[in-house]
């Protein structure tokens, strides 16, 4: 019983954290009119009804996903490649989708006559953007074979994907462009209720895959090698949790954003907190630990003392960055590798 | 295909090992036997660690037929070689902070389920390789607090605890101080023959292979020697697969000396 402990505070903790986003924001309510609001009495104020439901669940629940989704894309990134920096925004994920989302939003004219849903093109360009980047990564891997060469083909293919970017935004409408840009800050407000499943269905499938992996990625720890002798099908199994990353990374990534170092940051978090590599633990930990992360970057990006509206990236990289150096600074101990 | 004999567990014929366009060893033909340790010897690129591999089914043979178990390799899935043939191979693996027991587990591999739930008889397994391998009192440490030499006895350890007849290791005693080296490969003599498994390695101590192991295997001019260390000795393939400029091979003790004039 004692090892549940944890996972019982740190899911007490999202759960509190859930409840701040949805009392909190440019109208503070009681925990007991959001009840109402939600379980529809008939006192409600038809106002805060609106705003409960149809703003602050949907982005809760869209921060929730978000996180949950990009810490479990950057585990799986981070044990395939072996790698304690990789992550979706790290490794060029997140600027391939960027890229893909760009070519739907910029480049409109080119693609408008095509009968096409513009909130399905955008996800299924990002997603595209991202399982491409995947790919490179891959096979850059299988070629290289290098932590540290590995990382910088991830920073070449950023700097390429933001590079074909700003050409398009050169040659897009001042509208189109304006669009992009506050898309590109971040945020987990722009997803209406009526479009949470597009974003829920990815992470859930995600969380699926998690909780069957521990097994294969334990065993990657090993090393390929050593994984084949136990019986893995190494590059099957890579190629599964790659395919599934790019999906979450690319949903996320349509839906809020380029969110910069939950992915990466937040298995390190639960390493720390939990003191083991096994993933067994540190999945559901991840799990936890990336819904709880992004809950709280949004609800600082949110309050009043921050202005109300900072840019949600501002906030994930104002806490991610300093985490990222505390992960080199202490070294071997919690990381996959050196 | 070979038919094995009584207590054979690995056989290899004809067996050409390299890349494809570079032959590295040819005429790669001998058995391994429950109880037995064998030891392949060469040179610095002669090819054991390729030759090591291919027998893993790791590298494709470029010819030739590896028989485990009465089965050939090539037919065998990656899940059912796995539980004919465990490896422990160069260089640590990083694996953080995992306690020993859970890298041990991870050995059960093949035997376990989707979920890597463990049974009763994979617990008891697990603790039977701690045992067999010295490596119990570190049960509950974790793996990267460990020095090389105990790493390499839970690497061991994971291997046993995998159930395999036959054991590969490439190099265990690589970074291993003589001491370390001599308990190793007496380690690896025992669990050989108290658990009937066959243990083949590559390893650089000649002196260690020649004085602990059964057979020798030696890697000379692109072509595999078998055979006793006797055998070796009398037969001056050693002096032949370690020849350099002012050495020779000493049979009395196993090791490379200066030529006298």
């Amino acid at each position: 019983m004692k090892s549940f402990r944890p996972y019982v505070a740190l899911g007490l903790l999202t759960v509190l954290l859930f409840v701040l986003e949805l009392v909190t924001g440019s109208t503070a309510l009681g925990v007991r009119e959001v009840w109402a609001a939600l379980v529809d009495a008939p006192s409600t104020d038809p106002g805060v009804e609106a705003v409960v439901r149809e703003v602050r669940i949907p982005q809760a629940i869209t921060a929730l996903l978000a996180g949950m989704g990009l810490a479990i894309g950057g585990l799986f990134m981070q044990t395939i490649f072996r790698n304690p920096l990789a992550g979706p925004s790290v490794m060029g994920v997140s600027s391939g989708a960027s890229l893909g989302v760009a070519i739907v939003m910029l480049a409109h004219p080119l693609w408008a006559s095509l009968p096409i849903p513009p909130d399905a093109a955008l996800m299924v360009a990002a997603m595209g953007g991202a399982l491409a980047v995947l790919a490179l990564v891959m096979f850059a891997d299988r070629r290289l074979g290098d932590g540290v060469t590995l990382l910088i083909v991830g920073l070449l293919i950023s700097y390429l994907c933001s590079a074909l970017v700003s050409v398009l935004q050169a040659t897009s409408s001042a509208q189109a462009l304006q669009g992009f840009v506050f898309w590109g800050m971040g945020s987990f407000g722009g997803v209406s209720s009526d479009r949470l499943l597009w974003l829920a269905i990815p992470v859930a499938t995600t969380l699926v895959v998690a909780v069957f992996s521990p097994k294969t990625l334990n065993a990657l720890l090993l090393g390929d090698d050593h994984a084949t002798t136990l019986g893995v099908d190494t590059r099957r199994s890579r190629r599964r949790l790659l395919w599934i990353t790019g999906i979450v990374a690319g949903a996320v990534t349509a839906c809020c954003g380029p969110i910069a170092f939950i992915g990466m940051v937040t298995p390190h978090l639960a390493r720390g907190m939990f003191r083991t590599n096994d993933h067994r633990k540190l999945i559901p930990a991840t799990v936890l630990c990336g819904g709880s992360l992004a809950l709280l970057c949004d609800l600082i990006a949110r309050s009043d003392f921050m202005g109300g509206s900072l840019p949600l990236n501002a906030v994930t990289s104002l806490l991610g960055a300093p985490m990222v150096a505390w992960v080199l600074f202490s070294g071997k101990r919690w990381s996959s590798s050196a | 295909m070979v038919k094995l004999r009584m207590n054979q567990l690995l056989a290899i014929e004809g067996l050409i090992v390299g890349h494809p366009g570079v032959v590295l060893v040819k005429d790669v033909s001998f058995t391994l036997k429950a109880g037995e340790v064998a030891a392949i010897v060469g040179v610095n690129g002669s090819g054991k660690s390729t030759l090591l591999r291919t027998v893993l089914g790791l590298y494709p043979p470029l010819a030739g037929s590896i028989t485990i178990m009465d089965e050939d390799l090539a037919s065998l899935s990656v899940k059912a070689r796995s539980r004919s043939i465990g490896a422990v191979l160069t260089g640590r693996p990083r694996i953080g902070a995992i306690d020993v027991r859970t890298v041990v587990a991870l050995g059960r591999h093949p035997w376990t389920g989707h979920m890597g739930r463990l049974s009763a008889v994979d617990h008891e397994r697990v603790e039977n390789a701690l045992t067999s391998t010295g490596t119990h009192d570190l049960a509950n440490r974790t793996f990267d607090s460990l020095s090389d030499g105990e790493a390499q006895k839970v690497q061991l350890a994971r291997a046993v605890a995998q159930d395999t007849p036959v054991l590969v290791l490439d190099e265990p005693t690589a970074h291993l101080d003589v001491v370390n080296r001599v308990v190793l490969v007496t380690l690896l003599h025992e669990i050989a023959r108290s658990l009937q498994r066959g243990v083949l390695l590559s390893t650089h101590d000649l002196a260690t292979a020649m004085d602990l192991c059964d057979r020798i295997l030696v890697i000379h001019d692109r072509t595999l020697w078998s055979g006793t260390p006797s055998e070796a000795r009398a037969s001056g393939i050693l002096s032949r697969a370690f020849a350099a400029d002012g050495l020779r091979f000493d049979p009395s003790t196993s090791t490379l000396r200066g030529t006298s004039p």
